[in-house]
């Protein structure tokens, strides 16, 4: 490969730009450029360190620096990346070039962030490149001026595309870009990707969609060196169950003081923060070691990240939050705790380690339990085949339609037709059919509620040429306020009141940074619980969901921002809290896995478990405890579903070992217990993992279904999604958590504002009480069956679990047995640990209420 | 097992939910709805019918079946015990013009449920002046026996007040988890109906409102289960 004909393809300032700096420009570069040429749109697969940002941009930069003048007005290049932060930092990399070649070209940044001055000035006279986010392009699109500003667009480029399309914000983006296409007919898309398991989802969503599965061109950038990942085998004795690989801390320490600089990932914020606080107990040489999740305080986080990118830090532990783009630093070890989930998350994640193409990054696993070494070993063989799990695309959010279609009335007036086929030419929306769209259209004008009797309120409303128009400039306004579909959960902010306890902290913030140091008291220090008034003089630490600091009482102790906090209380939208010393804080009940196990990394894992052959490259632990399952009962052979059933101490317990994820195994639970309730076996609770769930009651489950009185397979026949779930579903959480997410987006009500929001919550719409109604009342309506959409793939995952019965019917072995087999052992240590499912929640008052019972009679 | 599934029977004195309200037996209803069964009156508090509606008006499209579920309610619980007198307890509509914007099936439903019996329509600061042409008889307060039944609960009244307002739930929490339900609050000499309206929203108990009306005995918190009615004491409740 010479390095000549490559640069003859540049023009000249971009020539001896690359040849000054000894480069030459990479093939897929070029063959973007050439597709660029032929204004036809392409989707670039390549790895990190590939250079994909400047192949996205060097056709854009080439065209302005070529055509000073006339086709240099206005905007040409549109780019848009998932996370604030990436656009930010993508502009700075644009800047470097851009300055050294002279070409005189304006780039400029558009996020929440900026001012509504400069806001206002971008739209009236805009720079060549503007790069933005989904929500400030739907913005832009809905505003009356859109038009204009867009009829110049030559070229649109989408960053971490692989991200995007598997959430809602992928939805309304993609009705974004249908309307940007209608705008500017002429312009062409580059989507940038890590690689993806199906990279024709992705091809078709760059071009418009006319009923044949149009796609975009594809380049794919020559891989990098494979990385070299391998697991911790540790000195320790693996745990069982829980998450916090805290056998495993000393050694990780090890490794980090042994590297440049070390990303120590974890799956939660929760086992962020117990994991930097363990490393920071066994800190003897007060290494710079960080934190960084998406709930500390925003300067806080870009401290750490300017700390990180100048070489300061000697680690950082961090959740998701730094999975994506963003070069911080120079990285070369990655460390994932806990379970890798899924085979291209884990590769996205070792990504981040050496941003050089040509060296192999370098990473560790660490399993924090018996089972998660399965999981790991799985991952490690997956990454070496290159094997690729990334989910499979959405059907376009009945929701965010909804959205988007009252953002189009704010645009212009429109025409049902019309707007139909645009929708329908978004590859999320391409088998929408025209009945739905006409629903969400209702929706916007007036709740699309069988009972009509809110015509004369209507949002927006027909004109006599047939087309809708909004009914009055709120109505815009509203719109304004409620774009987007990130719903965050109630934050409240995390607010450190004065007390005993925050001034005796300040001696011990010596011993290490302030900024990245955990506090700790001072030793001898009395900690003495906060009495006094609550001040709003103290710092905010950052937000905490409400529905966490819910489970708390006051004086409960949590662990946030690396430190002990005991809750004083909570102050309209602050919790206000102090400083704790305990070595024993509640840690967040949600501690076990974000990211469901990956369908792919679960059948690996089934096949490891079913080839003894295959266990000798594990930790002698854990063969050893398989041989030991193997002896006792039986490892479940490929396609075939364990049950196991045991007494113990006086219960009788059920454990099965679909091996599908978290979410798959507590719906299973919740449906499973209310048919064994109707069929008398008498379950009292269950309990789900990763892996397994196990159930427990009064009645012998094994005996019976020995005798035949009952079968295993009638028990998890596929039927349960039936009425049970129905039944379920009326009283699930999470179902009311799902609807009221769809209620925000679609524009039925209004999102809460932190700071505007007043205290009595009398006055606001509790979206369960407007769920509860709806189901009894129009059980059809287009936000109960956006809900259950979301449910059947999102957090209640039931496509999954309906696959799943499908696969296990009739291969389900049954092993009865006398007592608990080893591979039982780390589910059975999670009862007690975990809160009870079923139908205990009244049990919760009937406790509360024995209360006045034991006061009655004086106990 | 419970009083209330009970249909023609008077109500045993302690059953869930029973207790004593200055010297006047009351039941607390697992619906929201308090029995006075010396009186045979059956009160229930902040119906705010159509508030649906009255967020219609303003863009916000909730549902419009609030009114219905609210009146379907109220007809199951007066079924159970059939009272010779209803009494509602103000706020019974959301908004003054509520009353006209109620649709007909609704208002025969209303009319369905007054039928054979005294209606009374005390007045809120809701619906100051309530609907009398939707039947009914309206009063600012009014007595039944020992009690006083008012809208809004003032802090200095004689011991007998029943009144509604202020939405009480309360939050009960366990290792099991939180929950947060409308709950009846009474210290013996005077109790606060929580809301009956299907889209009321709630204010919790240990809330600063709550406090200059309850310094006599302990309060306790008739909380709404799904089938019974749980006594907890106001220790065992958390702010929100």
């Amino acid at each position: 490969m010479t390095v000549t004909p490559r640069l003859t393809i540049l023009p000249d300032p971009f020539r001896s730009w690359f040849a000054a700096r000894g480069w030459a420009p990479r093939a897929h570069q070029l063959a973007l450029l050439k597709l660029a040429r032929l204004g036809r749109s392409a989707l670039l697969i390549a790895p990190t360190g590939a250079g994909k940002t400047l192949a996205g941009f060097l056709p854009s930069l080439i065209e302005l620096a070529g055509a000073q003048g006339a086709r240099g007005q206005g905007l040409h290049t549109l780019y848009i990346s998932p996370l604030k932060a990436l656009a930010v930092d993508v502009a700075r990399n644009l800047e470097t070039p851009v300055a050294q070649m002279g070409l005189g070209v304006r780039v400029e940044t558009r996020t929440g962030d900026t001012s509504a001055s400069k806001r206002q000035r971008q739209r009236r006279d805009p720079p060549q490149i503007l790069l933005t986010t989904p929500e400030q392009l739907a913005l832009l699109l809905a505003s009356a001026d859109g038009e204009h500003l867009f009829a110049t667009l030559r070229r649109v480029v989408l960053d971490e595309l692989h991200a995007v399309v598997t959430s809602k914000r992928g939805d309304l983006l993609s009705l974004g870009l249908a309307r940007l296409r209608k705008l500017a007919p002429d312009m062409s898309m580059v989507g940038l990707s890590a690689t993806v398991r199906d990279p024709d989802e992705l091809r078709r969503w760059l071009v418009p969609q006319r009923g044949a599965g149009e796609m975009a061109e594809l380049v794919v950038a020559a891989p990098g060196a494979p990385p070299a990942i391998a697991m911790l085998d540790t000195r320790e004795r693996l745990p069982w169950s829980g998450h916090g690989a805290s056998h495993a801390i000393g050694e990780i320490y090890e490794r980090i003081k042994a590297s440049r600089m070390t990303l120590v990932f974890v799956n939660t914020r929760a086992q962020a923060e117990a994991v930097f606080q363990q490393l920071w107990h066994v800190n003897e040489d007060a290494l710079p070691i960080a934190l960084h999740h998406g709930s500390l305080d925003a300067g806080q986080r870009r401290r750490v990240e300017e700390a990180m990118a100048a070489g300061r830090l000697k680690a950082v532990v961090c959740t998701s939050t730094l999975d994506l783009g963003i070069d911080w630093g120079d990285v070369d070890l990655v460390v994932n705790v806990g379970a890798p989930k899924g085979a291209s998350r884990l590769l996205q994640r070792i990504g981040r380690a050496n941003h050089r193409l040509d060296e192999s990054s370098r990473a560790l696993l660490v399993p924090a339990n018996r089972f998660e070494v399965l999981e790991c070993a799985a991952a490690i063989e997956a990454a070496a085949e290159g094997a690729q799990d990334t989910p499979p695309a959405r059907t376009g959010a009945l929701d965010v339609l909804c959205q988007h279609v009252l953002g189009m009335a704010c645009a212009a007036p429109f025409l049902s037709d019309d707007l139909y086929e645009e929708v329908i030419s978004a590859e999320p929306y391409a088998h929408l059919p025209r009945a739905d769209f006409d629903d969400a259209v209702r929706f916007v004008a007036t709740g699309g509620y069988a009972l009509q009797s809110y015509d004369r309120f209507a949002k927006i409303k027909r004109l006599q040429d047939g087309s809708w128009r909004i009914a009055n400039g709120k109505i815009a306004q509203a719109y304004r306020m409620n774009v987007g579909t990130i719903i965050e959960s109630d934050m409240l902010k995390v607010r450190l009141v004065r007390g005993v306890a925050a001034k005796a902290s300040r001696a011990g913030a010596a011993r290490g940074s302030a900024l990245y140091a955990p506090a700790k008291l001072a030793p001898g220090a009395q900690p003495a619980p906060y009495t006094g008034r609550l001040t709003r003089g103290g710092r905010v630490l950052g937000e905490i969901e409400e529905y966490f600091l819910e489970t708390l009482a006051p004086g409960d102790t949590f662990l946030f921002g690396g430190e002990v906090l005991a809750l004083a209380g909570i102050v309209e939208n602050e919790a206000h809290v102090s400083r704790a010393h305990s070595d024993a804080p509640k840690v967040p009940s949600y501690a076990g896995g974000k990211f469901p196990l990956s369908t792919y990394l679960a059948a690996r894992v089934r096949k490891l478990l079913a080839s003894p052959k295959a266990w000798g490259a594990l930790p002698e632990q854990v063969s050893d405890w398989l041989g030991l399952q193997q002896e006792k009962s039986l490892l479940p052979p490929p396609g075939k579903l364990l049950v196991e059933t045991f007494p113990r101490g006086g219960r009788h317990y059920l454990v099965a070992y679909p091996f599908e994820g978290r979410l798959v195994h507590q719906t299973l639970g919740m449906l499973l217990t209310r048919r064994m309730e109707r069929m008398g076996l008498k379950p009292l609770g269950f309990v789900a993992n990763e892996y397994a769930l196990a159930v427990w009651g009064l009645a012998d489950v094994g005996t019976r279904a020995q005798k035949a009185l009952f079968s295993m397979d009638d028990l998890f026949a596929q039927d349960m999604l039936g009425d049970d779930l129905e039944e379920w579903l009326q009283e699930s959480a999470l179902m009311k958590r799902t609807f009221r997410n769809g209620a925000i987006i679609s524009g039925l009500i209004e999102r809460r504002f932190p700071g505007k929001q007043k205290t009595g919550r009398q006055v606001t719409i509790s979206t369960d009480l407007v769920y509860d109604v709806l189901r009894r009342h129009q059980l059809d309506h287009i936000l109960l069956r956006a809900a259950r959409e979301d449910a059947m793939s999102g957090l209640l995952d039931l496509e999954r679990l309906a696959q799943m019965l499908a696969r296990v019917h009739g291969q389900i072995i049954h092993k009865h047995l006398e007592r608990i087999s080893p591979l039982a052992v780390p589910i059975m240590l999670e009862i007690g640990r975990e809160p009870v499912y079923g139908e205990a929640q009244d049990e919760i008052l009937a406790d509360a209420a024995g209360a006045l019972v034991d006061e009655a009679m004086g106990g | 097992m419970t009083a209330v599934t009970n249909q023609t029977q008077p109500v045993a004195r302690f059953a869930p939910g029973g207790f004593a309200l200055h010297g006047e037996a009351a039941v607390a209803d697992v619906s929201g709805a308090l029995w006075l069964a010396d009186h045979g009156a059956l009160v229930v508090s902040d119906l705010h019918f159509e508030k649906g509606s009255a967020y219609a008006k303003r863009g916000v499209m909730l549902p419009p079946y609030d009114t219905a579920a609210t009146l379907a309610r109220l007809a199951d619980v007066v079924a159970r015990y059939a009272p010779r007198m209803i009494v509602a307890l103000g706020d019974s509509f959301h908004d003054g013009g509520g009353a006209a914007r109620m649709g007909e099936a609704d208002r025969a439903a209303l009319r369905g449920l007054q039928a054979g019996r005294d209606w009374i329509w005390i007045s809120g600061n809701h619906d100051p002046e309530p609907p009398i042409e939707l039947g009914g008889a309206c009063a600012g307060e009014m007595r039944l026996g020992a009690l006083t039944l008012r809208h809004e609960p003032q802090a200095g009244a004689a011991p007998g007040e029943v009144a509604g307002h202020l939405h009480p739930v309360a939050r009960v929490v366990s290792p099991a988890g939180s929950l947060r339900r409308r709950c009846f609050a009474s210290d013996g000499a005077r109790c606060i109906l929580p809301a009956f309206g299907a889209f009321a929203g709630g204010l919790n108990i240990c809330d600063a409102a709550f406090a200059p009306l309850f310094s006599r005995a302990p309060v306790v918190a008739h909380v709404l289960g799904r089938t019974r009615i749980y006594s907890v004491p106001i220790m065992r409740c958390l702010g929100d």
